[in-house]
């Protein structure tokens, strides 16, 4: 061991050497390696290989801002409201802290809804990615659980209520229904009780979880390779030295491209937290800005916007374990979707006109959904939600039909690539 | 003494060890698990509460709280009484049959006394807060209202007696908690027997 440092130092410095120190006791230039220098990914990423980075830099901002948060926030239904003013009037810079977290939960799902887009676009989950996109799959839930735990901690009036519509969810299901729900509660209302096991959840037991899920996420990319806007294996094809000729090494190439995505993502995201951090109603309710009732429910109780398309389709269905079952069937199907594409091809761009008029159906039902649950439950607007819906579910239910008859092209072998 | 390794020895083992391992694991998941359950303060807290009834005039409602939720305690007139009779067809539940109340309270009052209505003030559907519009005709809800519960949150409807009409997306009849008359002013929330 020694002489191999002792060798480094003669012919590198003291730097070689104590890199070579720490390499004979841990595998930190292997990992480099392995995950940046000699990673090959492919040469033809695009605009929509932004998101997978921007993710990461955001779950850094949300655990860095999330641990200063909770310095001074107390989970108490006593004090958390007001711990919460107190951090957005009374401590120095607390607002800007308490408004990088808010705007950045909202980030974080822009984020990750165009990297899950990315997905359906260039077949990204398709045979041998399946286990890669049910990491992501995870990840995405454990998002959504985080971000509807979180959203209790300030205990304001819509925090409240959200939670109590939340969590009686669960009350629909037949026989241990309304157990259940004392269980989660741990009470028989939404209480102080609540309110600290939320606490603790959002900030140890889900952060653990999803820190675990994204290094899982990585090392099953690293290990069947980054997919490309063509759907093609850039391992087929490899140059004398074994290397693909359509992969260049992750650094330095997209670490730099990818620096200069999060500095335009930075600049978006810091006028948002600067000129409006509530974002007119949809990254902060207003009616949040009233402390917890349990006696006085808001007039118009929304989720946050990422949560309203499956929300839609909950209040579109007139019985309440059919909505909720749906709800969740909205969310579940995802993570069958690898096996529900029968498609010859990966891309969009070599596929046939059917899939790329049902996932054009499907995007456009999202957004339409998720504009529609933010809406009162009016008639007209329940009947629209009926419709959307279907078309959100037909996107996956009919995909063993349609990817299979849809005429596909036969992709290049080599990645469509234009210098420049 | 054979050298050869006796597979099926140390598959026995194995299972019996993961086995043993398992049932071990499930034995200490519930500590953990049960203390999610409410605990004594939670349960001390959620106690039967006494109501004084006698100021509320004929056609009032007021709102008390227990376990964290509003109480809804009407003094009903005859006329919101002879209001109820009729309703059953365009109601989903008339009967009550599914819905969760007391045994005395099955009937088409849903009260001890039918003109006291005393009901839990969370719709059925998701747990918001209906509001009393009592008025027929209401036009904040329909002009053919017959008067009675509307959730502001999904649009449920619920008549004099907290009882569900069709075509709303709350499944049962609004909750009647156990409750009993102390005296003819005084009521006991929580609780079909015993004092406060």
């Amino acid at each position: 061991m020694s002489t191999s440092a002792e060798t480094a130092r003669r012919s590198g410095g003291r730097l070689a050497a104590l890199r070579q120190w720490i390499d004979d006791r841990f595998p930190m230039t292997k990992m480099w390696k392995e995950h940046a220098a000699e990673y090959y990914a492919p040469k033809n990423f695009n605009f929509w290989y932004y998101f997978g980075s921007l993710a990461l830099v955001v779950l850094v901002l949300q655990i860095v801002t999330g641990i200063f948060l909770t310095m001074n926030y107390k989970p108490s239904a006593a004090d958390a409201f007001s711990s919460v003013e107190y951090i957005m009037r009374d401590v120095e810079w607390g607002w800007l802290i308490r408004y990088l977290h808010s705007t950045g939960a909202s980030a974080f799902f822009i984020v990750v809804y165009l990297h899950m887009f990315r997905a359906l676009l260039y077949g990204s989950y398709q045979k041998p990615r399946e286990l890669l996109w049910i990491f992501g799959f995870l990840i995405y839930l454990c998002l959504m659980a985080e971000a509807f735990f979180g959203y209790l901690l300030p205990w304001g009036n819509m925090s409240y209520w959200g939670a109590q519509v939340i969590v009686s969810l669960f009350g629909a299901i037949p026989w241990i229904g309304t157990s259940l729900v004392e269980w989660i509660r741990g009470d028989y209302y939404i209480s102080d009780v609540t309110l600290n096991r939320f606490f603790a959840l959002h900030v140890v037991a889900l952060p653990l979880a999803l820190i675990f899920l994204v290094v899982a996420h990585i090392l099953a990319l690293h290990e069947v390779g980054s997919n490309n806007p063509d759907g093609i294996e850039i391992k087929k094809v490899k140059g004398p030295d074994g290397l693909p000729l359509d992969g260049i090494p992750f650094h330095p190439y997209y670490t730099v491209k990818d620096t200069v995505g999060v500095g335009v993502f930075l600049i978006v995201f810091c006028l948002i937290v600067f000129f409006a951090p509530e974002m007119g109603g949809y990254f902060l309710e207003h009616a949040n800005f009233d402390p917890a009732n349990p006696l006085q429910t808001p007039e118009h109780i929304a989720p946050v916007w990422y949560f309203t398309p499956f929300y839609a389709i909950l209040r579109a269905v007139p019985n309440k374990l059919a909505g909720v079952g749906l709800m969740g069937a909205a969310v579940v199907l995802l993570a069958f979707v690898p096996w529900l594409d029968r498609g010859k091809v990966r891309s969009i761009r070599y596929r046939g006109p059917i899939f790329k008029a049902f996932l054009i159906a499907f995007a456009i039902s999202f957004v339409a959904l998720g504009w529609l649950g933010l809406q009162p439950a009016t008639p007209g607007y329940t009947n629209a939600a009926r419709v959307f819906g279907i078309a959100y579910f037909a996107f996956f239910l009919l995909m063993p039909w349609y990817t299979r008859i849809d005429r596909t092209r036969q992709p290049p072998d080599r990645v469509t690539y234009h210098a420049h | 003494m054979s050298n050869q390794v006796d597979t099926g020895r140390r598959q026995f083992l194995t299972v019996a060890t993961i086995a043993t391992g398992a049932v071990g694991a499930a034995f200490a998941a519930v500590p953990f698990l049960a203390s999610w359950k409410p605990s004594a303060r939670a349960k001390a807290l959620g106690a039967p509460v006494e109501v004084d009834i006698s100021k509320v005039d004929p056609g009032a409602m007021i709102k008390v709280e227990w376990r964290g939720k509003a109480v809804y305690i009407v003094h009903r007139t005859p006329q919101m009484l002879t209001q109820l009779e009729g309703m059953a067809p365009k109601l989903r539940d008339p009967d009550s049959k599914q819905s969760e109340q007391p045994d005395f309270a099955r009937n088409p009052a849903r009260a001890l006394k039918p003109e006291y209505l005393v009901l839990v003030g969370v719709c059925t559907h998701l747990g918001c807060a209906p509001l009393d519009r009592f008025t027929p005709g209401d036009v904040t809800v329909s002009s053919d209202w017959p008067g009675g519960f509307f959730c502001p949150c999904h649009g449920s409807k619920f008549d004099l007696s907290g009882r569900v009409f069709k075509d709303v997306p709350a499944p049962t009849n609004l909750s009647v908690p156990p409750y009993r008359f102390l005296s003819d002013s005084r009521l006991l929330i929580g609780a079909e027997t015993g004092n406060a």
